[in-house]
């Protein structure tokens, strides 16, 4: 159960929908089982009624969409953000990726999401319903007599578990009381890393991008991936790949796209989230956040619109790139 | 029919591998079973299925067609071809086992693709039945039976037990290689465990699928329903639908050059991007909407439309589990083939 009730947005949404304000609402639109939620864009009072969900798995962070579904469009769109998501609405504004005239933001309070298949590790396979209750799920199983009682804390998505802020920077109107910036253990996987030796970490990489599909999934999700037309997909850049054709194209396309994404990358954790693989993506942004933060002071992108990202920007404190390249050194 | 304890399993697969190259699921460090080749150490996954689907075995996801060498004016052609080794596929389920039937019909219609021919001629599948089917399943409405797989051989796992039974000249051979660590026995243990299983198959949630405005015939009726495009709209584009969908065929043929060598290779394809099937004139489908549909329409009509009717969804589940925005073919099942479009 989330702090705000399904209700609360499905009034606010019709109200908002009725009374002129937008015309299209962006929402989770409920599935075939309690967790298979998918984003839509709703138009209708009857369709909101029936079909808009809000429980704990509506992790789907809609402000990448803006971008494809404000140009063009007559009037407003509605648009539901959790706090990690109005980060992710300001990098985009800051790059001006959409025309903030045409989104109606309302921030709403978040606990957490859950990731469905850890529930599935502790309940197992067959889960035919799921209750929320307080911070406490029921899950029915076909295998199991009783239903299996899980805390939602033990099953939150890896971007939830260390969630970054529960604070909305952006809204044009917020649902129950904002939050605040948390201090998170989201470098200790990091740090981990790190203290590992250069073989080892080769090794832990080569194991885990050795398992992409190039689906590009986590690609086609990031809000910092905006790109029209990705070189990856583009058989004039020369570089089009559909599939790895060897072990080193299967790591240039995560070291391009981390590279692209430093400084833009609000560590919003969309990419692990698709991942169909299960690849730790988030791991490459946040050594980059953490490198930043360490060599040019604290910055979160997509804190501030408009705010100039370290990695785009010159200051006479910058550090020299030889002492960048010693910090290399010293975790080596 | 033939068994063994549980506990010998290893011995059975220790002794197939030793003769031919053996392949089953085996958890991975995240959970997640994949097929990895057998060595001593490897433990037969309990998962329901594999992440990846069996068509990786038939239809790689990249492979090396042929290789070029130039040298001045001269073009050496370099036959790099290495498909030419028995294997076994061990612990297949019933829709994968499927799956092979609706790839061959692609892959072994004329022109033959010869690549295709000759890993299905030195494969060897060893099927599983089911017993705990997961939510997601939907086998059942395309009339796969889960309990009985087809395949060289078939097998049927219990807590304490492996039955083994054959159903190909190839299955009864390799199946005679291991006679000293099976023994013969009865099939009601089989059919228990059958029994049981077909009764959580007809009550799983997606069991009662209709397929009725489905197959011959029915792309007038589909073709320009509204919801394909409200369906996609808010769709990736990822491909991953298309990737770990055991009978999605689509590929590419490509080119890596480096220095004097060029390899000529295929990559898997999907319908779902930007630059599927791009011709000189552009893409001819322009939008994510059109994609959208061209994925289930094949599945659901035009697959249908030039194969007897055969639908060529096999209910895995793959895409239910695996699509970043959970949208997939029972929703389209039933939104488009339903009440709201008629
Ligand atoms: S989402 Fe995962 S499998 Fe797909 S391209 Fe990205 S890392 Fe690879
Ligand atoms: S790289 Fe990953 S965490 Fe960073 S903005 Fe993109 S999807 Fe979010
Ligand atoms: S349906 Fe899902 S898995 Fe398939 S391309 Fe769209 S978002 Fe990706
Ligand atoms: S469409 Fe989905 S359920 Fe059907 S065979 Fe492909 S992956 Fe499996």
């Amino acid at each position: 159960m989330q702090k705000v009730s399904r209700e609360i947005l499905v009034d606010k949404a019709i109200s908002l929908l009725n009374q002129g304000v937008v015309k299209a609402v962006f929402g989770w639109r409920k599935g075939e089982f309690d967790y298979d939620v998918t984003p839509a864009v709703f138009t209708t009072e009857k369709d909101i009624k029936e079909n808009f969900v809000f429980n704990g798995f509506c992790g789907a962070n809609f402000s990448k969409y803006l971008v494809a579904k404000t140009v063009n469009f007559d009037g407003k769109i509605l648009v539901f953000l959790k706090s990690c998501d109005t980060y992710s609405f300001n990098q985009l504004l800051t790059e001006h990726r959409f025309d903030r005239e045409k989104v109606y933001a309302v921030g709403i309070p978040c606990d957490g999401m859950a990731d469905i298949s850890k529930v599935k590790e502790i309940a197992g396979d067959g889960v035919s319903k799921i209750d929320f209750e307080g911070d406490m799920m029921k899950v029915t199983t076909l295998y199991q007599d009783e239903p299996v009682e899980i805390k939602l804390g033990d099953v939150l998505l890896e971007r939830c578990y260390n969630c970054k802020s529960k604070k909305h920077v952006a809204y044009d109107e917020l649902i129950g009381e904002d939050g605040e910036v948390l201090d998170s253990n989201r470098f200790d996987e990091v740090a981990k890393l790190e203290a590992m030796t250069p073989d080892e970490r080769f090794a832990f990489w080569q194991g885990e991008l050795s398992k992409c599909l190039r689906c590009n999934a986590c690609r086609d999700v990031c809000p910092a991936c905006t790109c029209e037309k990705c070189v990856f997909d583009n058989p004039n850049s020369g570089v089009e790949n559909k599939a790895a054709a060897n072990s080193f194209e299967e790591k240039m396309f995560h070291i391009i796209r981390a590279f692209h994404v430093a400084g833009r990358c609000t560590d919003c954790g969309e990419c692990s989230r698709v991942c169909p693989q299960n690849i730790p993506l988030h791991l490459l942004n946040r050594k980059f956040i953490k490198d930043i933060n360490q060599f040019y002071g604290e910055y979160q992108a997509g804190e501030q619109v408009g705010s100039r990202a370290p990695l785009v920007n010159y200051t006479t404190e910058d550090v020299e790139p030889c002492d960048v390249f010693k910090g290399g050194e010293e975790n080596a | 029919m033939r068994k063994c304890s549980i506990d010998n399993i290893n011995d059975v697969l220790k002794a197939l591998s030793e003769k031919i190259p053996l392949y089953l699921p085996v958890d991975r460090l995240d959970g997640k079973a994949t097929y990895q080749k057998y060595q001593e150490g490897k433990v037969w996954s309990n998962a329901l299925n594999t992440e990846r689907s069996a068509k990786d075995f038939f239809f790689p996801q990249m492979e090396n067609l042929v290789e070029f060498k130039t040298q001045g004016k001269n073009v050496e052609v370099i036959d790099i071809r290495d498909e030419k080794q028995d294997f076994i596929i061990f612990g297949v389920r019933a829709c994968d086992v499927k799956s092979f039937e609706i790839l061959d019909r692609v892959f072994l219609s004329q022109p033959v693709d010869t690549f295709y021919k000759s890993r299905r001629e030195h494969g060897i599948i060893f099927s599983l039945a089911c017993s705990k089917p997961n939510e997601t399943c939907f086998c059942s409405v395309f009339n796969i039976d889960a309990t009985a797989p087809a395949g060289d051989v078939t097998l049927w796992k219990t807590e304490t037990e492996v039955f083994f039974k054959a159903n190909t000249e190839k299955g009864e051979k390799i199946l005679s290689e291991i006679d000293s660590l099976t023994t013969e026995c009865g099939e009601e243990t089989v059919n228990e465990q059958r029994e049981k299983t077909k009764k959580i198959l007809s009550k799983l949630p997606l069991s009662d699928l209709d397929l009725t405005n489905f197959g011959v015939g029915k792309t007038k009726a589909l073709f320009d329903s509204p919801l394909w495009k409200e369906m996609s709209s808010t769709c990736l584009g990822c491909g991953t639908c298309t990737f770990v969908c055991p009978t999605c065929q689509c590929y590419d043929i490509k080119e890596f050059k480096v220095g004097d060598k060029v390899t000529r290779f295929r990559c898997w394809d999907s319908c779902m991007y930007s630059d599927f099937t791009k011709m000189a004139h552009g893409n001819p489908r322009l939008t994510q909407a059109e994609r959208f549909r061209q994925r289930f329409m094949h599945k659901l009509v035009y697959y249908p439309d030039n194969n007897d009717g055969l639908f060529s969804c096999v209910g895995c589940g793959r895409c239910l589990s695996k699509c970043p925005i959970s949208m997939n073919i029972v929703k389209v099942i039933k939104r488009v083939g339903g009440k709201e479009n008629e």
